[in-house]
Parts: structure tokens; sequence; C-alpha cells
């Protein structure tokens, strides 16, 4: 096994670790922080696909967080309050069940991207960072002035949704549940960087004459990548919203899509953990700079600039060296 | 008369008041190298442009095996059978060269859309990627990445990738641009072969190799092509010498 192959498993490792001892420990609290990295985590991975894989850096992934969010907020919200969505032309109720508030999450984030990115993606480099920063803000003032739900407020939802056969207010319980979808993901994620489909997103992120004259329209491939991509981190946003009991437009935020690239940059743009390690050190540094100084964004900064500056693989980078060609 | 496979039309291309292809027809036959030849700025590059459909023309058609491909984008050109290699090498430098032949028989294979299937344990692409790789002798490099490849090597790698998506014709722009004696005379052999797969039009400045490898020569001037014919009617052109050649012409 190559020596990425052993930090990713470490890193696995401790994000199943942690939580375990602190619930031996009785620390909820800690649980509950080790959910949020494997949410983050779960959202770049998302982004990962776009960003590491198909060069596509998307300053408006918050909108498909988001749109998770509210899709698990306006579910529940309606359930709660036995207010059905919509009653013509057919019923549709409110639900508390999470794998179907993680199908309308994952179907409308994969709507607002194919939407979204059939017009981000006929543009490139800058004009793409800055039509998809765009596209996040105008769903953001949209939902802050949208008062149906709560509009800057947000919702709040008094019990977490539930999901067959667990009982997901049990921090630990929870938390394995959002484990387990991050390894499905990730799962995933590594059949397709290996997949054709993987080589030829690879392949035009590097070089697009070379895809368009073997017969590949590198738009094609993009687009799917961008869908795909949202649905992920809008599964994450549903999640997130979950673990909260809350959403609110914050969720949609610019700052939002910037930290979660943040994670990525961390650990490794491309790396399949990169975002994996990345979430697991900022939520290490929001919890224990953040106890030090309100400030600590400060030091996530300087972080950032060494990490840009001396060490552009990142976490995984500096561990494991130059990526491995695969064959 | 031999079979045409590749027609160009009386097409126009002009940027602003430059016409840069001004009604250039030509053909390519089977099994022959046609070379193009022009000093800088003749237009040669516009012209491989508009045939791949890269660029857009304002006029005439250019057809392949008798079908217009006017309204194609370049990625369906490459389908139909266009194999083109660049001037400047335009290969995945972070993949291996093998992935990168993969790349080419995949998009022969035009199954891109595969999410889970591992690419590179496909074994018909692996056969076909294998194969091109021994055709221009590149089979022991196969597992290096291409940025680590010497310059010559990405232009035999180029026509390995060319050559997975086994075309009916090879439009190669400079294939010797930058190559050493050595390589040059490599590179000459690899085409003499490559011309029973299928015919080339074949852009180069390198004269002992336009001479020594082409059927027929072209010569384009100002996006006009002044004179077609065997290399002995090009060598013996008054019109070629003053424009083009020079007085010493090569021997």
């Amino acid at each position: 096994m190559t020596r990425e192959t052993w930090t990713n498993l470490a890193a696995l490792a401790v994000l199943a670790g942690v939580p375990l001892w602190a619930y031996v420990a009785d620390e909820p609290f800690i649980i509950t922080l080790a959910t949020r990295a494997a949410i983050f985590a779960l959202a770049g991975v998302g982004l990962n696909l776009a960003l590491g894989l198909g060069g596509l850096v998307s300053l408006g992934h918050a909108a498909f967080f988001g749109i998770g969010g509210y899709a698990m907020g306006i579910l529940a919200s309606h359930a709660q309050a036995y207010a059905p969505l919509a009653e013509w032309p057919f019923l549709i109720e409110g639900t508390k069940s999470m794998p179907v508030i993680w199908l309308v999450a994952v179907v409308a984030s994969a709507l607002a991207a194919l939407a979204i990115g059939a017009l981000s993606l006929r543009t490139s480099g800058v004009y793409f960072i800055m039509i998809t920063l765009a596209f996040g803000q105008m769903i953001y003032y949209f939902a802050i002035s949208w008062p149906a739900y709560g509009g800057e407020d947000g919702l709040s939802i008094y019990v977490r949704n539930g999901f067959p056969g667990l009982n997901t207010l049990d921090p630990i319980q929870f938390f394995g549940l959002c484990f387990a979808v991050l390894c499905a993901v990730l799962v995933l994620m590594w059949l397709v960087q290996n997949s054709a489909f993987g080589l030829a997103l690879s392949a035009a992120r590097q070089n697009e004459t070379r895809v368009l004259s073997v017969g590949m329209v590198p738009y094609r491939l993009r687009l799917v990548a961008f869908v795909i991509s949202g649905a992920i981190t809008g599964l994450a946003g549903a999640l997130f919203a979950d673990l909260n009991r809350f959403v609110s437009p914050t969720m949609l935020s610019w700052q939002m899509s910037g930290e979660i690239m943040i994670f990525i940059i961390i650990g490794g743009v491309g790396r399949l953990f990169g975002p994996v390690i990345g979430a697991m050190v900022f939520i290490l540094l929001e919890h224990t700079l953040g106890g030090l100084s309100e400030f600590w964004h400060v030091y996530l900064g300087a972080l950032l600039l060494g990490i840009v500056l001396f060490a552009k693989g990142g976490v995984i980078g500096a561990i494991a060296g130059r990526e491995k060609a695969h064959d | 008369m031999t079979e045409v496979v590749l027609r160009t039309e009386r097409l126009f291309k002009s940027f602003g008041a430059l016409k840069a292809t001004n009604g250039v027809s030509l053909d390519l036959r089977k099994g022959e190298i046609h070379a193009l030849i022009g000093p800088n700025g003749a237009g040669k590059s516009t012209l491989i442009q508009q045939i791949t459909g890269h660029l857009a023309s304002d006029s005439g058609a250019v057809e392949l095996m008798g079908t217009p491909l006017t309204g194609l984008g370049p990625a369906q050109r490459a389908q139909l059978g266009l194999g083109r290699t660049f001037q400047i090498s335009a290969l995945a430098m972070e993949h291996t060269v093998l992935q990168n032949v993969v790349l080419g028989a995949l998009g022969q294979r035009g199954t891109v859309m595969r999410f889970f299937a591992p690419v590179m344990k496909d074994k018909s692409l692996l056969a076909a990627a294998h194969e091109a790789l021994a055709q221009v002798g590149l089979s022991d490099f196969a597992s290096t990445r291409t940025a680590d490849l010497s310059h010559g090597q990405r232009r035999q790698l180029e026509v390995a990738v060319a050559l997975t998506l086994k075309p009916k014709v090879f439009l190669m722009d400079e294939p010797m641009a930058g190559l050493g004696l050595e390589g040059a005379q490599q590179m000459i052999a690899l085409l003499t072969e490559l011309r029973k797969a299928a015919p080339i039009l074949l852009i180069e400045h390198d004269m002992d190799a336009v001479f020594a490898l082409a059927d027929r020569i072209s010569v384009l001037v100002y996006g006009e092509i002044i004179a077609t014919g065997t290399p002995e009617e090009i060598k013996v052109n008054p019109e070629i010498r003053r424009a083009y050649l020079g007085d010493e012409v090569p021997a």
C-alpha cells in the first residue's frame, strides 16, 4: 500500500475513533464536533470532484449545500406543522424521514447544479469563479427575502428527523449514520476517479484540446461532473441542517463556499481524502484556536497562506508526496 | 483515378481585412502523403483548424469520404475519423503515457460516460493502447509520466494517440518541429509506415522531410494554393523558387 493509502486509513480511523472515545468518556459535544467534521468532509468531497478532478473552481457550492439544507428544513417544517406543501395538482406532504429528505436534497441540488453549470461552464477561469459566486449570491438573497421559510431568521426543527432502525437523537448513532454516508460516497468517488469518465474529466482539466481531438466534448464532461458534485454537496447540506436542527441563509453564504474550498486546499486538491483531512483540521482549529481567541480566522488565514505558498499538495501532499499516476 | 479521402472545396476564412484562407481547394488521396508548405503566415495552421472544425469557415466545404463536415465541431469530426497531431504537444501531462493513449482508445470507442468500471483495467482499451505505443516505439515508457518524456517522445506519443482513433485521415501540424536529426529520421520512418493505415496531410517546415516523404506537395502563399504537384514538379517551378524555396533547392 502507498503512503497515501495509509494516510487515508489513518484519517478514517481518527475520524471514527475520536467519537467512540468521546462516547465512552461521555463527552457528547466532541461527538457533535466529529459529526460536523464528517458532514463538512462530505461537502468537500462533492466540491473536490469539480475542483480537484475537473479543475472547475466553483465559488458557489454553498448554493447546493444550502439547497440541501432547505430541502430538509422545508420538508420537516411542513411535517411538524401538519401542513402539506401543496394540495394541487396532487397532495405533497412534509416528511420527517431522512431517506426521503436525502433523495429530495440530492435531486434538488442536482437540478440546481444542472441549471447553474449549463450557463457557468460556457465560461472558464476567473469568469467561471465569478459567475458561480454570482449564482450563489442570487440564491442567498432569495432565501433572505422569502418570508415563507423564515427569511433571514431561518427555520428551526424541533426534533431531528428519523432514520429507520436508528435513534438519530443519540449523538453517536447520528454520527455513525453520517460517517457511513461519507464512507459510501468516498467509495463512489474512488470508483469515479478511476473510471473512463474520471480519466476524461481529468484530461480535460489538463488539456482541453487533447480531449476535443479524441472526439470528446469537455463541456459535457464538466457539466456531468458539476451535477454530481452539486448533488453530493447538497446531501451534505441536508445532514448539516439535521445536525443543527436548523437551517438559515448562512448555509448559502459565499463564506460557506469559501470554507468548503478551504477544506480541500488544507487536505490536498484532487486527493480522494483531501477534504476529509481538511475538514478534520478545520474543526480542530476552530475548536482549539476558537477557544483562545474569537479572531481565530487570522491563524486559519496564516495556515492557508503557508499551504498555498509552500505545500501546494496540502496535508496529504506533504505526507505522501506527488500523486502517483494510476495505471 | 485514386480514391479521394479528404477534400476541401473553395474554403475561405478572413480575419478582418486579412484573407487567411482564400479559396483553398485540395484533396488527399488514399495511401498518399500530401505536404502543405508555405512561408510563415501563409495560413497553413488556419487551414488545418478549418478542416478539424476548431475554426468555422466563412464559406466552402470540407468532405471526408464524400460526407460533408459542415457544422460539425472538432469532437464530432474526430469521431468521424480526423486524427490530428499538434504543432505544440497537446497531451495530458500529469497522466502516464499509457493513460494518454487509453484516452484516445476511449474516444474511438465512444463510451466515456462510464462511471464505475476501472478504465485502466479495460482489456480492449489496453490492447488498442499498447498496440499504438508499440507502433511508435514507446512501449517501454508506458508507465512514465508524460511530463517526464523528452520532446521527441512527446511527438511520438501524439502520433500514438492519433493512431488509437483509427483515423481515416491524419492531419499533422509540424510533427518534426524541434526534433533533432536522429528524431526527424525516426519520425520520417514512422510516417512512411503510417501512410499505409491512412493518408497524411502534412504541414512541415523541414524541407528534407517534405521531399523525402511527400507524394504530392501544395504550396500555400497568402492563403492561396499557388501550385500542387509532385516533389519534382515543385522543385523546378520557378514561381515557387521565387516565392518560397529560395534559389538553393534541396537536392
